[in-house]
C-alpha cells in the first residue's frame, strides 16, 4: 500500500498562489491572507470543472432540443433551439420513466429498511458483552463492502442460475418446484439481495462505531438495576445511537434511487431486466444508446431534485420527531 | 454507480464528527471488559455466525467454483470443489493477450494514482479550511460540502461532453480527473487537521521562518497521515468500485477497469458459456487485492457518525 504521504515531500513547494505572493507582498501577512487560497485552489478548480460546470450544462441541456427541418439531412437540417419545459413534461409523462420510478421505490422500501435492520441488530450484537466470535464475525460481514457492486452482482448472478444454485438442489431433494430469481417480480428480491449483501456491513460499522462511544457508565447503573441486555439496547443504546442511523438511511436512500451497476450487470442473465429498467439505466439508454441527450439531461435533473427532497425531508421528518424536545 | 463516500456535514443537530484518536476504535474491541464470568449467550452468537455464514457464502462459493471446468460448473454440487483453478487462470491469462490483467493493472492505476491525488487535494484544502480564517471561508465550505449530495448521473452525462469536447474521452484522463475531487475527503481532513495540528506548532513553524507551503508539507502532513490514509481507502475502494464513470467515458476495452471489464465478460458469455469459468475466476482474482487491503488495514475503518457513508 503505497501511503499518501510518501510522495508529499516530493510535491513540497507546488501550491502556485503561495509561492507567487513571496514576490509581490514581502509582508507576512500579505502572504499569510493569499495562503488559504492557495491551499484550497486545486480543490475549487477541480469542483468548478466536473461538478459546477457539469450540473450547470445539465440544467442547460435540459431546456434545449433539436429541431429537424425537412428530412433532416444535410448540415444545417438540425440545430438546437430552446425547447421550455416540453423535455420535462415529456420525460414526466412517459409511462417507462413512471414505471422505473415505482420500482425504484419498491426496491428502496425493501433495500434500505432490511439492510439498516440488519446492521443495526449485528452492531448491537457486537456491542454486547455475551455475545461471542465477534472479531470473526464483524469481519466476515464487513468483507462484501470489499466487492465491487459488479463483482458481488456477478456471484450472485451464478447463485440464483437453477444450473448453479445450492437452493435448488435443496427444493429439487424436498421435490418442491422453485420460482425462478430470474423471472417476473421476483428479479426484484434477486436484486435488492445483492444491495442488502453489499451494504449491511459498511452500515453496521458505522452504527457499531457510534455505540462504542457510548460512556459504559450511562447503562452500568441500568445493569445493576437488573435491566436486561435487551432493554439496555432498545432503551439506553438506540436512541443514543439514532442520529447514525438517521445518516445511513439518508445515504443509503440515496444511493437507493441511483441503482445501476447491479441490474446493468444482471441483464444478461434475465429477460426480466429491461433496458430502462431504473430511472439511472434509462438515462443512460436515452443518452448513449438513442443519442437523445436533451431528455436524458432532463431526466437526471428530476432525478437530482427528488434525490435532494426526498433527502431532506427524510432529514426534517426525523429531526422534527427525534430532537424536538431539543428545541 | 457506486458513489461511495457519499457523507454530509450532519445535517443531524448533535451529531458528533469522526475525530482521530490516534488507533482504530472499531478494532480495539470491548474484549478488556468481556469479563470471564459472564454467561455467553448462544442465540446473539448464533445471529451473529448466521450473518457471517451469509455474508461469507458468496466468496466461498467463487472460491469453489474457480476450481471448477465449463461443464463442471452446472452439473456437479455447489460447493464440491474440482482441480481446473490452474487451467481457468491460464485460459483467463491467455484470453486476447492477458487484458485480464491489463484490466487489473488499469484499476490500480486508476484507484491508485486517483486516491493519491484526491488525498492530496483534500489535505491542502482540508488544512487551508482548518488553520486559517478568511473571508468567504463558511461560504466555500458549505459549497465543497454539498457536492456530496449531488447524484452522479447528474454528472456523468455532461462529464462526457465536456470532456468529448476536449478530446478526452476513452483516454485514462477521462476516469482520473473527475475522480480527484471528494467533498467528502475534503469534509474529513478540515477535521483531521482541526483535531490533530496544534495552533502553536504551526505558529512554532513560521517563527522559525517556514514558508506556508513547507509548514503544511513538512509539519501539518506528518500528523495528519493516520486520518489521510482513512480519506484514501475511501476514495481508493470509491474508484475501485466506481462504474458508472468508466462504462461512459471509455469505449477502448484495453482501457477498461476490472468492472467494466468482466461485466462485457458476461455479457459476451450469454452468448457464448465457455466465458462463464473465466468471468468466475476473474472475479476471484479481482477481490483478492481489495480483500486483502481490507484485511491488513482494518484499523483504519473508523466511521464515525459524521463520516457516515454507504456503497451504492
Amino acid at each position: 500500500m503505497t501511503s499518501p504521504t510518501t510522495t508529499a515531500p516530493a510535491r513540497a513547494g507546488r501550491p502556485a498562489v503561495a509561492t507567487a505572493t513571496r514576490t509581490t507582498g514581502p509582508s507576512t501577512s500579505g502572504r499569510r491572507r493569499l495562503a488559504p487560497w492557495g491551499f484550497l485552489a486545486p480543490a475549487i478548480v477541480l469542483f468548478v470543472l466536473f461538478l459546477a460546470l457539469p450540473i450547470a450544462y445539465a440544467v442547460y441541456l435540459s431546456f434545449r432540443t433539436e429541431k429537424v427541418s425537412g428530412l433532416g439531412l444535410g448540415a444545417g437540417a438540425r440545430t438546437e433551439v430552446w425547447a421550455g419545459l416540453s423535455n420535462y413534461a415529456s420525460a414526466l409523462g412517459d409511462p417507462e420513466f413512471l414505471a422505473s420510478v415505482g420500482r425504484v421505490a419498491l426496491y428502496g422500501l425493501i433495500v434500505v429498511p432490511t439492510m439498516l435492520g440488519l446492521a443495526l441488530v449485528f452492531a448491537l450484537l457486537l456491542d454486547a458483552r455475551r455475545s461471542r466470535a465477534t472479531t470473526f464475525s464483524r469481519t466476515a460481514i464487513f468483507l462484501p463492502y470489499a466487492v465491487p457492486a459488479v463483482i458481488s452482482s456477478l456471484l450472485w448472478g451464478f447463485l440464483y442460475l437453477p444450473g448453479v444454485s445450492p437452493f435448488y438442489d435443496v427444493f429439487d431433494a424436498l421435490g418442491w418446484d422453485v420460482p425462478s430469481l430470474f423471472e417476473g417480480d421476483l428479479v426484484m428480491f434477486a436484486v435488492a439481495n445483492i444491495a442488502v449483501w453489499g451494504g449491511t456491513g459498511f452500515n453496521m460499522i458505522v452504527i457499531y462505531t457510534a455505540l462504542k462511544a457510548i460512556p459504559s457508565e450511562l447503562y452500568e447503573a441500568a445493569e445493576l438495576d437488573g435491566a436486561s441486555q435487551v432493554a439496555v439496547a432498545t432503551r439506553i443504546k438506540v436512541p443514543i445511537v439514532l442520529p447514525s442511523i438517521i445518516m445511513t438511511s439518508v445515504f443509503s436512500m440515496i444511493a437507493t434511487l441511483q441503482v445501476f451497476a447491479e441490474p446493468t450487470t444482471l441483464r444478461p442473465l434475465s429477460n426480466a431486466i429491461s433496458t430502462t429498467w431504473t430511472p439511472l439505466m434509462k438515462v443512460y439508454r436515452d443518452a448513449f444508446t438513442r443519442g437523445d441527450l436533451y431528455s436524458a439531461a432532463a431526466t437526471s435533473v428530476i432525478i437530482a431534485v427528488a434525490t435532494f427532497v426526498l433527502s431532506f425531508g427524510f432529514l426534517r421528518l426525523v429531526q422534527s420527531r427525534a430532537f424536538g424536545q431539543e428545541k | 454507480m457506486t458513489m461511495l463516500s457519499s457523507p454530509s456535514a450532519g445535517p443531524v443537530p448533535g451529531g458528533s464528527a469522526a475525530v482521530p484518536d490516534g488507533e482504530g476504535s472499531v478494532s480495539r474491541g470491548r474484549s478488556g471488559r468481556r469479563s470471564a464470568g459472564e454467561r455467553p449467550s448462544a442465540v446473539a452468537t448464533g445471529i451473529l455466525l448466521l450473518g457471517a455464514l451469509y455474508c461469507l457464502l458468496p466468496v466461498v462459493w467463487v472460491v469453489v467454483a474457480s476450481t471448477k471446468s465449463g461443464s463442471e460448473l452446472f452439473s456437479t454440487f455447489t460447493f464440491a470443489p474440482s482441480t481446473h483453478l490452474l487451467d481457468n487462470v491460464a485460459d483467463l491469462d491467455a484470453y486476447r493477450d492477458g487484458l485480464f490483467w491489463r484490466w487489473m493493472a488499469n484499476t490500480a492505476l486508476y484507484a491508485g494514482v486517483g486516491a493519491l491525488l484526491s488525498t492530496l487535494v483534500s489535505a491542502m484544502a482540508g488544512y487551508g479550511l482548518a488553520k486559517y480564517t478568511f473571508a468567504g471561508k463558511n461560504t466555500v465550505f458549505n459549497l465543497l460540502l454539498a457536492g456530496v449530495l449531488v447524484p452522479a448521473i447528474v454528472l456523468a452525462i455532461p462529464q462526457y461532453l465536456l470532456l468529448a469536447e476536449l478530446e478526452l474521452t476513452n483516454t485514462y484522463w477521462s476516469v482520473l480527473l473527475p475522480s480527484i475531487v471528494s467533498p467528502y475527503g475534503i469534509y474529513l481532513a478540515r477535521i483531521y487537521a482541526g483535531a490533530s495540528v496544534p495552533d502553536e506548532i504551526v505558529e512554532a513553524a513560521r517563527t522559525d521562518g517556514a514558508g506556508e507551503s513547507r509548514t503544511f508539507f513538512q509539519v501539518a502532513v506528518p500528523m495528519m497521515v493516520p486520518g489521510l490514509v482513512t480519506v484514501f481507502l475511501f476514495q481508493f475502494v470509491a474508484i475501485w468500485n466506481n462504474f458508472m464513470l468508466p462504462y461512459i467515458m471509455l469505449g477502448d476495452d484495453r482501457l477498461f477497469p476490472i468492472t467494466v471489464g468482466l461485466s462485457g465478460l458476461l455479457n459476451q458469455g450469454a452468448s457464448q458459456p465457455a466465458l462463464y469459468t473465466l468471468v468466475i475466476t476473474g472475479a476471484l482474482l479481482s477481490i483478492i487485492p481489495l480483500v486483502a487491503l481490507f484485511l491488513t488495514l482494518q484499523r483504519f475503518w473508523r466511521v464515525d457518525l459524521a463520516a457516515g457513508a454507504v456503497k451504492s
